[in-house]
């Protein structure tokens, strides 16, 4: 198989995770090589988000369950994986409400430059790719559009200079032609050498962005394989249950 | 002249109450931890330069420099140990065990020093007086005023400026999504809290210069400095600066239009903010 040729930079192996009595990942592997983009598609509920969470150390998980460049890293805690080279555009965005958007961003450059992490990103090469980023500058960020608030999110989380970028759902409530001047931001981010795990709900924006694609079914993946080369049947069927085909 | 009288020796007094409500505007109005212990925490630091200050001699600027630095241990100690295992959305948790706290400190202060009034030896400063704008004011409250003053200043810019203070308001938005930005949530609010308690160290040393502290008299200074960032607003440090003058302003008239009455005159604007303006003075609402 393709994966195991190319060197992996992050992988979880059996992952795990509950919200106390609930089990919401029954044993998720997940495999992303170097400056690979990877699509993780679902329904509802399906464990997507929980799946990020869980490897940002968000949710209790054994060392074993998620590596980083083979060394097992699963539960470190939040702010070490990203000194590690993870970051993520989490659900919701989750910008910090009353601060500037410059401030927001500046967190991420602050934390970076503290942490030691150095990588090509910089305030200046972020309003390169989101010119509105400058414009705003000043602006609370409660007051931004949700597209500029999802770019506001996206340059924070590449600030932190990460080797991998987790994206959860980046389209979600978006207009499309915002949405494809987020996703046009891609080739830039990727050109970086950085993997990308991208969530999303459109499946056919997910198949184009990506080299392979997982689907998720309450907790386990039920497909995998190239994004130009699964078919829409099975898609369909890993979506809303069925066996797991590997193609 | 009287009123303008009042008016001064109100924000004097308001430098005063400055001193106790910076912490709290920083615990309170940016992390909202509810430290209940907060007054106690001055009575204690306050017992502790006075025992200082008669066992070893020390003026008061060396009680001082004593003080804040063990202040600043304290505050840093009190987050790692008792608010670091309840911070969260809830605010209820860092209540309850600063509840704990402050009646355990209560407690403690009795055992060590009794329940008499004592004060701090201020070398003279303390009578001295000084013309300001045609009237004579004591200098040691001008002095509160000015550090009061200065330190508003140093926080205000800590926050706005420093990469320590980005990292504590983005923990105070989304502690979550700070992790997420590769900030050390825990680290920063216990460097916040030191800052905090620290100041109180500043207030220790005025608020037992200027009159006598007794083990149960931390109560008032937490109201003082509860109400005095509830009237500026939340979050803002300049606002609970502000507040503080409101609250030492309506007191001193108060007091002026009859001495029962100053106390109350403070709760009573306290009230009217509440009722007009719940956001606060400089609060966004
Ligand atoms: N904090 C929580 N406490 C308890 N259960 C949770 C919590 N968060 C998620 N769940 C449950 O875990 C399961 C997986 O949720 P998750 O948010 O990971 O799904 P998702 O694939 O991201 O869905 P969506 O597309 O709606 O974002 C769901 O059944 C959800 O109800
Ligand atoms: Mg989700």
């Amino acid at each position: 198989m393709m994966e195991t040729l190319s060197t992996s930079v992050l992988s979880t192996h059996g992952l795990v995770a509950r919200y106390g009595d609930f089990q919401a990942l029954y044993g998720v592997d997940v495999t992303v090589n170097e400056g690979e983009a990877v699509a993780l598609i679902g329904a509802n509920g399906a464990g997507k988000s929980t799946f990020l969470r869980a490897i940002m150390g968000l949710l209790p998980v054994a060392p074993d369950m998620v590596r980083l460049g083979g060394q097992p890293i699963g539960g470190t805690p939040t702010d070490r994986m990203v000194q590690k080279g993870v970051a993520i555009v989490p659900e919701g965005r989750r910008l910090f409400s009353g601060m500037s958007v410059e401030d927001n961003l500046r967190v991420a450059v602050d934390q970076a430059e503290r942490l030691g992490r150095k990588g090509g990103w910089s305030l200046s090469r972020l309003h390169q790719l989101f010119p509105i980023l400058k414009e705003k500058a000043r602006t609370p960020v409660q007051s931004l559009s949700g597209g500029q608030q999802q770019m506001v999110s996206i340059g924070r989380a590449l600030l932190c200079q990460p080797k991998v970028l987790l994206c959860d759902e980046i389209s979600l409530g978006l207009a499309p032609k915002v949405i494809r001047e987020i996703y046009a931001a891609l080739p830039e981010i990727r050109g970086q050498g950085t993997a990308v795990v991208l969530v999303e709900q459109d499946v056919g924006l997910a198949q184009s962005a990506t080299d392979r694609l997982y689907c998720m079914l309450e907790g386990r993946v039920t497909l995998s394989g190239r994004s130009g080369e699964v078919t829409r049947e099975q898609i369909g069927a890993a979506y809303f249950g069925g066996s797991h085909a590997v193609v | 002249m009287q009123w303008f009288d009042a008016l001064v020796q109100g924000v004097l007094l308001g430098g005063m109450y400055a001193q106790y409500a910076l912490g709290m505007a920083l615990m309170f109005g940016v992390m909202r931890i509810v430290n209940v212990s907060h007054g106690d925490l001055v009575i204690l630091l306050s017992l502790i330069g006075i025992s200082l200050a008669t066992s070893f001699g020390l003026g008061p600027f060396w009680v001082m420099a004593a003080l804040v630095p063990l202040a600043v241990a304290m505050g840093w100690i009190l987050q790692k140990v008792i608010l670091n295992r309840v911070v969260g959305d809830d605010p209820l948790p860092s209540l309850i065990a600063t509840f704990g706290l402050s009646l355990a400190l209560q407690n403690l202060m009795l055992q060590i020093w009794s329940a008499n009034s004592r004060s701090l030896p201020g070398g003279g400063i303390e009578s001295r007086s000084v013309e300001v704008a045609g009237i004579y004011v004591g200098l040691l409250p001008v002095i509160v005023l000015v550090f009061a003053t200065a330190l508003t200043l140093c926080l205000d810019l800590m926050l706005k400026r420093t990469r320590f203070g980005r990292a504590l308001r983005a923990a105070a938005a989304d502690v979550e999504a700070a992790a997420m930005t590769g900030i050390n949530p825990r680290a920063v609010y216990a460097s916040a809290t030191a800052i905090a308690v620290g100041i109180l160290g500043f207030a220790a040393v005025f608020q037992s210069l200027r009159s006598t502290v007794a083990p149960a008299d931390g109560g008032a200074q937490l109201v003082y400095a509860f109400e005095a960032v509830i009237i500026g607003g939340m979050g803002s440090v300049w606002g609970a600066f502000i507040g503080s003058m409101v609250l030492g302003i309506s007191q001193a008239i108060g007091f002026r239009i009859d001495p029962g009455f100053g106390v109350l005159a403070g709760h009573l604007v306290f009230l009217l903010v509440l009722a007009t303006r719940p956001q606060g003075l400089f609060g966004k609402s």
